[in-house]
């Protein structure tokens, strides 16, 4: 018998092809968050929480009073909650990936990235979620973030870009450990000491020399210092460019190596 | 580009191995598939089928030999190969958190259809396989037939000329495995070239029309199911007899009219004898009517797994961790 077969066979993807598939994989990942709100439990609740507590706990003693805290404190929660709201995407897609519907994936003539480019574009509604209720919250209580409108916006933009690329150190261990707990275990490791080794909550002055130090290099303490000078003056100064610098070469590093763990593992 | 293509074989594979740490899992597995044919991989679990069928469907990346797609190779152009082959797994790889409709519209979506297209791609699927009413259901209310067959749907969205099916039946029970046993056929009268991997030589048996017996690795038969059957032995006829006293006349009589060796078992009283032609057991029914032999019960054993595999390999199936 013979098979005559036509069609159109080319052994890449093409890019507009790989964006088309990456955000139908993001599709997915929002219908399963329709299916499973909870997900949403940790940009929801945490900025909430984490505005009123570290506001009303350490305002007094740091700024002297709350409101002048608020300046302070705002884009340095809005750094904490979204940089960990990055770790659940990591986890998730270990979650994800036990699952045998990955199987087909790969076995798809789909760009090898978009799986994993889809779910963590689909993430970056969460940070949105994050983003939004944490200025909520903090004008709620007071904020009035002197840049304005604009600048809230572009920093608010800024921040949820950078929690993209921070998410794919978080794939990668998600791809490279055993399970999901697994996950959340390391990265929250290494998480608490460069969230809190850094200007999130208190001035760096009032550190150790030592500490300082290591302060002032934290990637995080950057990132917030960017978001500060947005919101609170409307200013882009060096800290956003090392912070979107710095998020450019994560994505160069991670985004290759985590595609090529996903794909040697079966 | 377009490219056309004219092949005979629809998989040609050579030497194909792949080693987890110290256990070679495939060890130089040979196979060529002619297109618009069912091949049959039969062997017990952990023989080295699924991985086998993953380094075809380019899911797995071989440690040595080379196979080829309709003529296109399965690591220099994974991508190509893909375009042409549907995989269906050992379990649904479906989304479990979506709908029915939800997985084929994405799988759709996926292989370029439009948002139109994908759309009634998915509900022309569902109505094919007989799922329109649980659509907007999510799967975890599925049953297991009806997530295999969802499953095979999704295999055949961008109707690839390839189609491998892991196991499409372990864990069915009989009546949905006849329907998943009828859509198989259909496949194959459309024009598709289908590859599934049993457990069951029944299942090789009904479908396949040439069969590569897998064990450790290694292909050890292959053939039709016929040329199989023949090298593996016959069926055998089983006789119960009412009276204990009248056992020893009955097997004198089963090897006198089937000329065969009869063998008694010691503890059921059942005797037991090999049956290479069914119409010699009509005579044997009268020899015993005749003879005044009443019979208790009558049953066919046909060869299992078990047989087949004592058969070629000399030594039974084992219950090996599945690769």
């Amino acid at each position: 018998m013979n098979h005559t077969v036509n069609r159109e066979l080319k052994n890449y993807t093409s890019f507009r092809q790989t964006v088309q598939q990456t955000f139908t994989m993001a599709y997915r990942s929002l219908l399963k968050v329709r299916r499973t709100p909870e997900q949403l439990f940790d940009v929801t609740f945490q900025p909430i929480i984490f505005t009123l507590m570290f506001t009303y706990i350490f305002g007094g003693a740091i700024a002297g009073n709350v409101h002048n805290y608020l300046p302070m404190i705002i884009p340095g929660i809005l750094v904490q909650t979204l940089i960990g709201a990055s770790v659940a995407s990591g986890v998730q897609l270990r979650d994800d990936m036990d699952k045998g519907v990955f199987d087909r994936f790969k076995s798809l003539p789909i760009a090898r990235i978009a799986p994993l480019a889809g779910a963590l574009l689909a993430d970056t509604v969460r940070y949105t979620i994050a983003t939004v209720l944490t200025f909520a919250m903090g004008f709620l209580i007071g904020y009035r973030p002197e840049g304005g409108v604009t600048s809230v916006a572009f920093a608010a933009v800024f921040a949820i870009g950078c929690a993209w690329a921070v998410s794919w150190i978080f794939a990668f261990f998600g791809v490279t450990a055993r399970n999901a707990a697994s996950v959340q275990g390391i990265s929250m490791l290494a998480l608490f000491p460069l969230m809190f080794l850094s200007n999130a909550f208190v001035p760096v002055k009032t550190m150790p020399d030592w500490l300082q130090w290591f302060a002032n290099i934290n990637p995080i303490s950057h990132m917030i210092t960017a978001v500060r000078e947005l919101t609170n003056h409307g200013t882009i100064g060096s800290d956003f460019a090392i912070s979107l610098l710095g998020a450019a070469v994560i994505v160069a590093i991670f985004a290759p190596i985590t595609v090529r763990v996903y794909m040697s593992r079966a | 580009m377009m490219q056309r293509f004219n092949s005979d074989w629809a998989i040609e594979a050579n030497g194909l191995v792949k080693i987890f740490g110290h256990n070679r899992a495939v060890d130089g597995v040979d196979l060529r598939v002619r297109a618009g044919t069912i091949y049959g991989v039969l062997g017990p679990n952990g023989a080295g089928k699924t991985t086998t069928v993953k380094m075809l469907a380019t899911l797995l990346r071989p440690d040595g030999g080379s196979a080829r797609i309709f003529g296109y190779d399965v690591v220099k152009e994974p991508q190509i190969v893909r375009q042409l082959i549907g995989v269906t797994g050992q379990y649904a790889s479906v989304d479990e958190s979506l709908t029915a409709l939800e997985n084929l519209i994405i799988f759709s979506r996926l292989l370029g259809l439009s948002r139109t297209e994908a759309k009634r791609k998915a509900t022309e699927l569902l109505e094919e396989f007989g799922l329109v009413e649980a659509a907007k259901r999510p799967l975890k209310h599925f049953s297991g037939g009806m997530r295999r067959r969802l499953d095979l749907a999704a295999s055949l969205i961008a109707q690839p000329p390839l189609i491998f099916l892991d196991e499409p039946t372990t864990g069915l029970d009989p009546r949905t495995r006849n329907q998943m046993w009828e859509t198989i056929r259909r496949l194959v009268n459309m024009g598709s070239t289908v590859l599934l991997t049993t457990q069951y030589l029944q299942e090789a048996d009904e479908l396949a029309d040439r069969i590569a017996v897998i064990d450790r690795g290694r292909v050890v038969a292959e053939g039709t199911a016929d040329e199989l059957k023949t090298s593996i032995g016959n069926s055998s006829l089983q006789l119960k007899i009412d009276n204990p006293q009248h056992v020893e006349m009955a097997r004198q009589t089963v090897e006198r009219v089937l000329n065969a060796r009869a063998n008694v078992s010691a503890d059921t009283g059942k005797i037991t004898a090999p049956m290479a032609d069914a119409d010699r057991v009509t005579d044997l029914l009268i020899a015993l009517r005749e003879a005044n032999i009443q019979l208790a019960e009558l049953s066919v054993q046909k060869p299992t797994l078990d047989e087949v595999f004592l058969a070629i390999t000399g030594h039974g199936v084992k219950g090996e961790e599945s690769a």
